[in-house]
């Protein structure tokens, strides 16, 4: 059993006050609260078992060591990779991406290779690609989504062309909730001999991540959104593309063998992770997954399409409430407009309410032009969302438009 | 148009944020709209939530504004601005410490130019605009 007041109880964040307001946190697509082992994780290794990784002899650095390599693990477990050495720690999604456009990219591909992206991607996955054309004369693609969101394999299709070498998609877009079909999507990008990379920024928030079944070459997410710290995030890539691909930073760590000339480098995922990593929430990271395993991907998923469906229930009740982004495949995101109300002018209502909301272009911009807005409100959940949030969420914006 | 003196005098007589957000609300919609000529990237802000589009004019050494927002709230705060730079030299615009000011109206920190939000972007291209008219 799903119990989510009990498991509310692991955030102590969500019984914070405002005022007289409850928090009622519906932000987590930026980011997500910590569960009380998370901390208490990175309160134990620094009090207990901190040392420098991959460096000392003595007990305190094998044990961080060890922690570390624990938490490779731990992420392999959680996204189903056939070793842990495919498990690249970074800062985040982000630093992941670029990880593979300036290695990857930007040793194997040629002028008039194309990498496809689709309307939906986070600047994250666009704009490192951007750099990738001017710098290496490749051109960018970028595939149609329907008006209401939804994947449209015509138009992904119609793109797709032998002169395609990538195809990068987020498998969740975090302004319109649509799911890709990644696992469909990848077989016929391999079909044509197109590497994929997936953003599951949002995807591994919400549902189980398998690499092995989508079959993806590079696959990244973020730490912090999967109620891990901030500061670590994970690049996943198969081993046989890994091994060719070129360092991306050099310094420590990353070494095999250093002369005052020369250097041969460490084989993956050594080779990736130069300097002192952000080991202690790297092992935040773990807990946080490990945490997530232990409640079940199934039954979060589940708790949160319940959401999703009164979500819809409660705010198609709302006169002038449009939803952006109503594919079939939806997961807890909901970018939103409110008639005759700016979603600035509604944030602040919510605030003062004690509804965190977001609104702007969610570092998505030509998607929210594409959709036609300069700025949307967007309300997201998390595993600890319950349904008094959305009640809570559904009075505040009636209250706005009471104000308006 | 209110001084800023008048317009603190009536916020501070206004008791819930519901009371200060409508009145708030009222100062936008007085707000004069901007032509539409204006309305254009040159004469953007950026760095708000919202569109917000600022205009200045130099008439006898006096600094005049005029500006505008999609978001009722933001002309609200338009307007609030516009009392307090209103009729300045440039020098008198550098001199201002509008976070004092607008400390004063208890609107609260979302709502105040302050170092940590979109606002401060406004008084920053205000004074950006005064210091090219200094010389
Ligand atoms: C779909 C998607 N991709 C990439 C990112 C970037 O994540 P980060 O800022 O943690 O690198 C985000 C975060 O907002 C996201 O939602």
């Amino acid at each position: 059993m799903y119990d989510v007041e009990k498991i509310r109880a692991d955030f102590p964040i969500l019984a914070r006050q405002f005022g007289t307001h409850q928090n009622v946190y519906l932000d987590s697509a930026a980011s997500a609260q910590k569960p009380l082992c998370v901390v208490e994780t990175l309160t134990r290794v620094y009090l207990q078992s901190y040392a420098n990784v991959h460096r000392g002899m003595y007990p305190l650095a094998e044990e961080m060591t060890a922690e570390y390599e624990k938490a490779r693990r731990i992420v392999q477990g959680f996204i189903n990779a056939k070793s842990a050495n495919e498990v690249v720690f970074t800062r985040n999604a982000t630093e992941s991406i670029n990880l593979v456009a300036s290695s990857w990219a930007e040793t194997f591909l040629s002028p008039d290779d194309e990498i496809l992206v689709s309307e939906a991607e986070h600047h994250a996955n666009l704009v490192p690609w951007q750099r990738v054309c001017e710098k290496k004369g490749c051109r960018l693609k970028v595939f149609k989504i329907g008006d209401d969101g939804s994947f449209l394999p015509e138009e992904y299709e119609k793109l797709l062309t032998e002169k395609t070498k990538l195809v990068a998609i987020t498998a969740m877009s975090n302004v319109l909730g649509t799911i890709f079909p990644i696992k469909q999507m990848t077989q016929k990008a391999h079909a044509i001999g197109a590497k994929v990379l997936v953003d599951a920024c949002q995807f591994a928030v919400h549902r189980q991540i398998d690499v092995l079944d989508l079959d993806a070459d590079f696959l990244a997410f973020s730490g912090h959104k999967t109620y891990g710290p901030a500061g670590i995030g994970v690049l996943y890539a198969k081993s046989e593309i890994l091994n060719k691909m070129p360092p991306y930073q050099c310094g420590g760590d990353m070494v095999d063998k250093v002369t005052y000339q020369h250097t041969t480098f460490a084989e993956p995922p050594a080779r990736f992770e130069a300097g002192t990593p952000s080991m202690v929430d790297a092992i935040g990271l773990g807990a946080a997954l490990e945490y997530m395993q232990n409640l079940g991907l199934k039954d979060i998923t589940a708790h949160e399409e319940s959401l999703v469906r009164y979500m819809f229930e409660k705010t198609s009740e709302i006169k002038g409430f449009k939803h952006i982004g109503t594919a079939p495949d939806k997961g807890g995101v909901f970018s939103f407009a409110v008639e005759n109300i700016h979603p600035q002018d509604l944030a602040y209502v919510l605030g003062k309410e004690g509804v965190a909301i977001r609104i702007g272009h969610h570092c998505a911009e030509p998607l929210v032009e594409r959709m036609g807005y300069t700025s949307l409100a967007r309300a997201s959940f998390g595993l600890y969302t319950n349904h008094s949030d959305i009640d809570a969420f559904v009075k505040a914006v009636e209250k706005a438009q009471r104000f308006f | 148009m209110e001084t800023i003196e008048t317009l603190i005098e009536n916020f501070s007589m206004l008791d819930s944020w519901e009371d200060k957000y409508q009145y708030l609300i009222e100062l936008g919609e007085k707000l004069p709209p901007l032509a539409p000529e204006y309305k254009t990237e040159a004469w953007k802000v950026s760095g708000c939530q919202s569109q917000v589009w600022l205009v200045p004019e130099n008439i006898d050494g006096k600094i005049y504004f005029k500006g505008d927002s999609d978001a009722i709230m933001v002309k609200g705060i338009i307007y609030l601005l516009l009392a307090v730079y209103r009729n300045k030299s440039a020098q008198e615009i550098k001199e201002i410490e509008v976070e004092k000011i607008f400390a004063k109206l208890g609107l609260g920190e979302h709502l105040s130019p302050s170092r940590r939000n979109g606002m401060m972007s406004m008084v920053d291209k205000i004074r950006l605009y005064a210091a090219s008219f200094e010389s």
